[in-house]
């Protein structure tokens, strides 16, 4: 029998330096999982709220609404509201996950096998994350967007900043490229180009252009619209995007701030599209190690105990009429359909063979699931891998709620045979982000006119935008603009049900 | 692979102070408006104590393009006895759980802690000491010390090693002592040198490069800097505030409370303008004491009223204590308003012509019994006297209390920013 890692709850850094050798020896060996090389900082809980409230990352800009969360974090969490995470991971590399002090050997163990192995592996080769992340030079670019937020303050005034940067932030949702460039992004490339472009700025600054007398403007009336609309990237759904690239009387360095919220935005699009799998994945690889290490006798019963019982606190689902219910539970539905895999590719029913013909009986489990964990979102892997065992297991069932209907709410597909696929489909879209946000597109800008901005939003089943708030984050966006700006709502038939117009606030602007 | 464990713990926490003090910041009036109203209904012990004030959120918020109404679609877990096609009543079981958790509430309201010294720095924010400008250094108070370049002298533990040896690297190159490669490749050049002449060429050669090192040391004494320390007096700003109170018998207990409550909120404000304040409590009714803080407002004690005693009282501890030319001097009175009619003559003279002209600044509070009423009838004796004083241009404040709430508020118009005074006399 092997030696134990740790007795009781105690633990010292030479102990958490075993826990983490034993933690990597069985998820490179047995599960055969590739990560990022660890970087494991112990924390306090106070230390903690200072990372909630800047989203986890270890360094960040400079910003009120940051200090909003914190305080509201901290109000809640000293009345006891809110318990604190156990611990934060950084899809960086190296890997940063935070490990609270107050936890005990047994939960450290847990954490470690969690988000040191788990989340880790998921970074580094989960296809989106390949795709829209740059683990490598995040920590560097969040440094550069944080000196070059306060160089902006130095120079321009704490104010001008902050208005840029609450409009920015409003519109942070829509600052996202859905659909993958030309290039990958690399943001030490992202830094080095923005000094660049500074400099270049100052080496050839003439005062004297400004007074050359300009030639009466061509008039280009008629210009077409699609030629317009080719010229300006339309119609484009990244707003900030467009506004960096196209609003007309921005000064560079707002331009340069909007594209830090973007890059930033960016960063954290895959993590909203794969809660489900992430978590999945890093408590089943959780789950792995720790029965592995128990078995291997380095865990006492006793803490293996304690192990099950956080374990089971973290998977627990409550039905849909419990008090304690808001929504399926990533971390529940995760690690339920990752054990669901296990099971159909080890022990597959009759039924699992007919749903899952490509993975049923295959027994390479592990292999399977780094596949799924690579090449799927939450959409997709709920669209092909509910299995109906575990629909009948978790007893789900679809509502379809429309107001038109004046009986209630209709129960649209239960957990039969006639329902699994609906079900199925109807749970995968509720984590398609394409159906989570709202659809917005610029789509046209009256450039020889009143230079008006057009947005579009396309209305999916009839669901449009909460009015005060939709007025207010087209105000920051006329702002930037600093032209009226239009947002029309329309639904699937081009009918319009709803026109926002909205102009720009009279501040004075940097010419 | 290597695996990194590093102890943050010790690392400076405060990170989010700076976002926290942004917010603070833009919140400010709401949150000012918050902490005044929650000091209302405080005691004064502990209306400074920081804690809990909640804002609307209205202003503060972040908004986002976000949607609601239409259809929608929900798979839920837990299903236990509906089949394909059941309907359910919309107020029931079905709409219980449509919106986001927590949603709701942090929408209208925003509650969050404010630690102590936020807390007073909102409640004093807008309050101002008159007559700043007669801050005065004091003497004794401390000595800073600061680094003043470098010397030739001093004591070991204060060489500096980074300029010693660059003088020394200057020193050594400016001489041209041989480097020890130099020595190395002669020798090597020696090791290989097969011809007799050369070699001993070479060996002098060697020799003279020895002789060179032995002479011009590595460091030498000359090199040696010492970093230099400074003493330089630091300014201290001193204040002393005078607390004067009326304890004849006519003084009820609520007028003393506050009386009180006045004297705590000035110590408080001069405690956060001043490194050092002292307080001299003196009580009087014929004749005048200085007092400890416990007799001061407890002490039983009875007789007739002069306030010129207690005026008189001042004016000696002054001259005997407090130089005015280093102390601030601040002094509040509170009284009922009563005092010997002969008396109304002598009290004039001394406040005109020894305690205003040294004050920066004096306060009479005139206390009256709950429901106060009575003030309005007539002014008192004593309020007559000074507002006569006032009327004739002496920097006096006065107001009447007579209500806990109102302490706060008079407090707050007594020393809130002058820049109006300013606008007043501009045109």
């Amino acid at each position: 029998m092997t030696e134990r890692l740790f007795e009781g709850a105690d633990w010292d850094f030479h102990i958490l330096q075993r826990i983490t050798d034993a933690c990597e020896e069985v998820a490179t060996k047995d599960l055969g999982l590739d990560v990022y090389p660890n970087q494991i900082e112990v924390i306090t809980a106070e230390q903690m709220l200072d990372a909630y409230s800047s989203v986890g990352m270890p360094l960040f800009y400079k910003h009120w609404s940051f200090g909003k969360q914190f305080a509201y974090h901290e109000a809640s969490y000293r009345k006891g509201l809110m318990g604190l995470a156990y611990e934060i991971v950084i899809n960086s590399s190296p890997c940063i996950s935070y490990l609270m002090e107050e936890n005990t050997a047994t939960m450290q163990t847990l954490v470690i096998a969690h988000a040191a192995f788990g989340h880790n592996h998921f970074f580094k080769n989960n296809y989106l994350f390949k795709q829209w992340t740059d683990a490598d030079g995040i920590l560097d670019y969040l440094d550069f967007a944080k000196k070059y937020v306060m160089s902006c303050e130095e120079r321009y005034g704490r104010v001008e900043v902050e208005r840029t940067l609450d409009a920015a932030h409003a519109l942070m949702s829509h600052g996202i490229d859905r659909y993958p460039g030309k290039k990958k992004l690399d943001l030490r490339e992202e830094e080095k180009r923005a000094g660049r472009r500074r400099q270049h700025e100052e080496e050839v600054f003439n005062d004297l252009w400004r007074t050359v007398p300009k030639g009466a403007s061509k008039t280009r009336s008629a210009i077409s619209l699609e030629r317009r609309r080719k010229l300006l990237g339309l119609p484009q759904e990244n707003l900030l995007y467009f506004l960096e690239k196209s609003a007309p009387r921005l000064a560079p360095w707002q331009r340069e701030l909007l594209r830090i919220v973007r890059h930033i935005a960016q960063y954290f699009y895959p993590q909203s599209q794969t809660k489900v799998m992430n978590e999945g994945t890093a408590t089943y690889v959780h789950y792995r190690i720790m029965t592995k290490l128990h078995q291997q006798g380095r865990i006492s019963d006793g803490n293996f105990l304690e192990f099950l019982q956080s374990h089971t606190n973290v998977v627990f689902q409550p039905e849909f009429d419990d008090q304690r219910f808001s929504g399926f539970n990533p971390y529940a539905l995760g690690f339920a359909m990752m054990q669901d895999i296990e099971r159909i590719v080890t022990n597959p029913a009759d039924e699992d063979r007919e749903w899952f013909p490509d993975i049923a009986g295959k027994n390479d489990v592990m292999g399977v699931l780094r596949d799924v964990w690579a090449n799927y979102r939450d959409e997709s892997f709920i669209a092909q891998f509910l299995s109906p065992k575990l629909m009948r297991h978790l007893r789900m069932f679809h509502l379809h709620d429309d107001p038109e209907e004046r009986a209630g709410i209709r129960v649209d597909a239960i957990h039969d045979d006639r329902g699994f696929r609906r079900v199925r489909r109807e749970l995968a879209r509720q984590h398609d982000v394409g159906y989570i946000d709202a659809n917005i597109e610029v789509v046209d800008v009256d450039l020889s006119g009143d230079r008006r901005l057009i947005l579009h939003h396309h209305v999916i089943k009839g669901s449009q935008l909460n009015e005060t708030d939709a007025k207010r984050v087209l105000q920051h966006l006329a702002d930037l603009w600093t032209y009226d700006v239009a947002l029309i709502e329309v639904d699937g038939n081009d009918k319009v049900l709803r026109e926002y117009v909205v102009s720009p606030r009279p501040i004075p602007v940097a010419a | 692979m290597p695996i990194h464990i590093i102890d943050r713990r010790l690392n400076p926490g405060g990170k989010s102070l700076e976002n926290r003090q942004r917010f603070l910041r833009r919140a400010k009036s709401l949150v000012q408006g918050a902490v005044k109203k929650t000091s209302q209904e405080r005691d004064i012990k502990d209306v400074l104590e920081g804690g809990e004030v909640t804002i609307p959120l209205d202003g503060m918020h972040e908004p986002r393009f976000r949607r609601d109404g239409g259809t929608r679609d929900m798979v839920l877990p837990g299903n236990k006895k509906f089949i394909e096609g059941d309907y359910l009543q919309r107020s029931g079981q079905g709409s219980a759980k449509d919106s986001g958790p927590g949603e709701g509430d942090s929408e209208d309201a925003f509650r969050f802690v404010l630690s102590r010294d936020e807390f007073v720095d909102l409640f004093l924010d807008d309050l101002e000491l008159p007559d700043l400008a007669k801050r005065k250094i004091a003497h004794t108070e401390s000595e800073g010390i600061q680094r003043a370049g470098y010397t030739t002298s001093g004591s070991p533990a204060n060489i500096s090693v980074s300029r010693t040896v660059r003088l020394a690297l200057a020193r050594r190159i400016a001489l041209k002592r041989p480097r020890k490669d130099e020595i190395e490749e002669l020798e090597a050049a020696i090791a290989a040198c097969t011809d007799e002449d050369e070699r001993v060429v070479l060996l002098a050669q060697l020799e003279k490069l020895k002789a060179k090192i032995k002479r011009i040391p590595f460091i030498d004494p000359l090199d040696i800097r010492y970093r230099r320390f400074e003493t330089v007096p630091k300014p201290v700003a001193q204040a002393v505030m005078f607390c004067l109170m009326d304890v004849s018998g006519s003084m009820s207990e609520h007028m003393k409370d506050l009386a009180k409550r006045f004297y705590m909120l000035l110590y408080v404000f001069l405690k956060r303008r001043y490194k050092h304040v002292e307080i001299v409590f003196i009580r009087h009714t014929d004749r005048a004491e200085e007092v400890d803080e416990q007799t001061f407002f407890y002490g039983p004690a009875s007789g007739g009223t002069l306030v010129s005693s207690a005026l008189q009282a001042m004016h000696e501890i002054v001259r005997e204590r407090f130089n005015p030319s280093d102390w601030n001097i601040y002094a509040a009175q509170a009284s009922d308003g009563d005092n010997s009619y002969s008396d109304g003559e002598l009290t004039g003279m001394l406040l005109t012509d020894k305690i205003l002209p040294i004050c920066q600044f004096f306060a009479y509070l005139e206390v009256g019994e709950s429901g106060g009423s009575a003030f309005d009838l007539s002014d008192s004796s004593l309020w007559t006297l000074y507002e006569r004083l006032r009327n004739s241009g002496e920097p006096l404040s006065m107001r009447k209390v007579s209500e806990r709430s109102e302490i706060f508020p008079v407090f707050h118009d007594l020393f809130q920013r002058r820049e109006t005074a300013q606008e007043k006399t501009a045109p």
